[in-house]
């Protein structure tokens, strides 16, 4: 349904287009959006733990996680609230690194992300691992901001931004696929935003 | 609080019915939905806008209505000069014009006057919005939940809603309505000219018969995390607090 008098006047250059998913644009800075106050999380208190369900696998504390082999990945991000940010470059540690160093291969194909103020999101250990997604410590160089998860956040840069969890302090592998907290609230179970699966029940 | 997952909601089309002023850069928009829908105080809707070149900008918006209001929604919209959206409301709808919508949506920032209190709600600016749902809908019920509301704006004339706030304030049935002014003096003898801090969170507390069971702040990032940390340090517990961020 075209809207009476709504023209294209932001409509990016066509390079660009390719880049941003359908219903998102592009936006310069970068939003902030959680579910409650932001947490303050100290290094000397952080830690993450690898669990296979209520078991513990592996724990790191941030002297030991932060000796594991940093990798950087630069990407576009897409939040469900329509924004795509470009070229977002991050340092951190690769999944596959974390298992490695844990000397395991995953054991179920379900992972819920954990995070330090209680929330939870649900993906897929196939979307994690094959050098996909991280746990990002640094933004553009610098340590991550406490408004964008410090001191560690999930990266998984190919879903809808929620599911890079921010204040992240573990993975846990999951028998089935167990929906977090914004996919029990009406966000979509998987959230790809080039399929635009926002919602739940978005095909 | 029911968290449960939101049903299923598709793209429908709805005709603006009402166009109302409420402050120089918030317009409230009536719309009535095709398909109508029922919704939570605290939920929102997303708006699709189309070009004849097929190109689509879409934004979210709290609905301001209560849920016992009728079929027709509600949105408070602020202008944002730099954006696309809200300019098109502002600059070019008009009553009788159709636009796509979507929702109702989240099922986070919600409450209902079953969900009980006291309840705590802070807003900045158009912020206000979704508390605005969830103050309407407690008026609606008549319910008597003791609910207080610190809502900071930086002058008088960008106070939304205000009159209707100053009505429910004046009744006495529990609703309690605080104003802090940022670039302006306070002209009710309760309110604020200062921005939100944590001895204003601790005395607008004091307001309530008991400690907040729930708090709802809604603004602005900056905004949203200066009152979420000045409820922590007057002594909400963090669990407590349900935030929504405009983003920026």
């Amino acid at each position: 349904m075209v809207t009476r008098g709504f023209f294209s006047g932001r409509k990016p250059p066509t390079d660009a287009d390719e880049r941003i998913p359908p219903g998102q644009y592009l936006e310069q800075g970068f939003p902030v959006l959680s579910a409650g106050p932001t947490p303050h999380v100290r290094t000397e208190d952080w830690s993450f733990t690898l669990k296979h369900g209520p078991r513990p696998i592996k724990k790191w504390n941030w002297t030991e996680f932060n000796a594991l082999p940093l990798t950087k990945m630069t990407r576009d991000i897409h939040c469900v609230t329509a924004w795509t940010k470009f070229d977002t470059a991050w340092q951190g540690v690769l999944v596959d690194d974390i298992l490695a160093d844990a000397g395991i291969e995953p054991p179920t194909a379900f992972t819920l992300a954990l995070s330090f103020d209680g929330y939870t999101t649900n993906v897929p250990t196939q979307d994690l691992t094959a050098g996909k997604a991280m746990v990002a410590l640094l933004y553009e160089g610098k340590p991550i901001t406490p408004d964008h998860g410090a001191p560690a956040r999930l990266l998984v840069p190919h879903l809808y931004f929620w599911k890079s969890a921010k204040w992240l302090n573990g993975l846990q592998f999951t028998e089935r696929d167990e929906p977090g907290f914004w996919e029990l609230r009406g966000y979509h179970i998987y959230g790809d935003p080039w399929r635009e699966q926002r919602y739940t029940g978005d095909s | 609080m029911s968290d449960g997952p939101a049903a299923q909601s598709p793209w429908q089309t709805v005709t603006i019915t009402g166009i109302e002023k409420r402050t120089p850069r918030v317009t409230s928009f009536f719309l009535q939905p095709s398909r109508p829908f029922a919704y939570r105080a605290g939920q929102h809707v997303d708006v699709r806008l189309t070009a004849p070149d097929g190109y689509q900008a879409r934004r979210s918006y709290s609905i301001a209505s209560a849920p016992e209001a009728g079929e027709t929604i509600e949105l408070a919209i602020e202008r944002l000069d730099d954006g696309e959206v809200s300019p098109f409301f502002h600059d070019i709808a008009a009553v009788g014009d159709e636009v796509e919508l979507r929702g109702p949506l989240g099922g986070h920032f919600v409450w209902s006057d079953s969900d009980g209190g006291p309840l705590l709600l802070v807003g900045g600016g158009s912020g206000v919005v979704p508390l605005m749902a969830m103050i309407r809908h407690r008026a609606a019920r008549k319910s008597t939940v003791p609910a207080a509301l610190v809502f900071s704006a930086r002058i008088w004339e960008e106070v939304i809603f205000r009159d209707e706030l100053i009505g429910l304030d004046d009744r006495r049935d529990g609703f309690d309505l605080v104003l802090a002014l940022t670039r302006e003096l306070a002209r009710r003898p309760t309110d604020y000219s200062r921005r939100v801090d944590t001895a204003m969170m601790e005395q607008s507390m004091l307001r309530l018969p008991a400690p907040a069971r729930f708090a709802f702040v809604c603004g602005s990032n900056a905004f949203v995390s200066a009152a979420a940390q000045a409820l922590i340090d007057a002594g909400v517990p963090a669990g407590l607090i349900r935030t929504e961020r405009y983003g920026v």
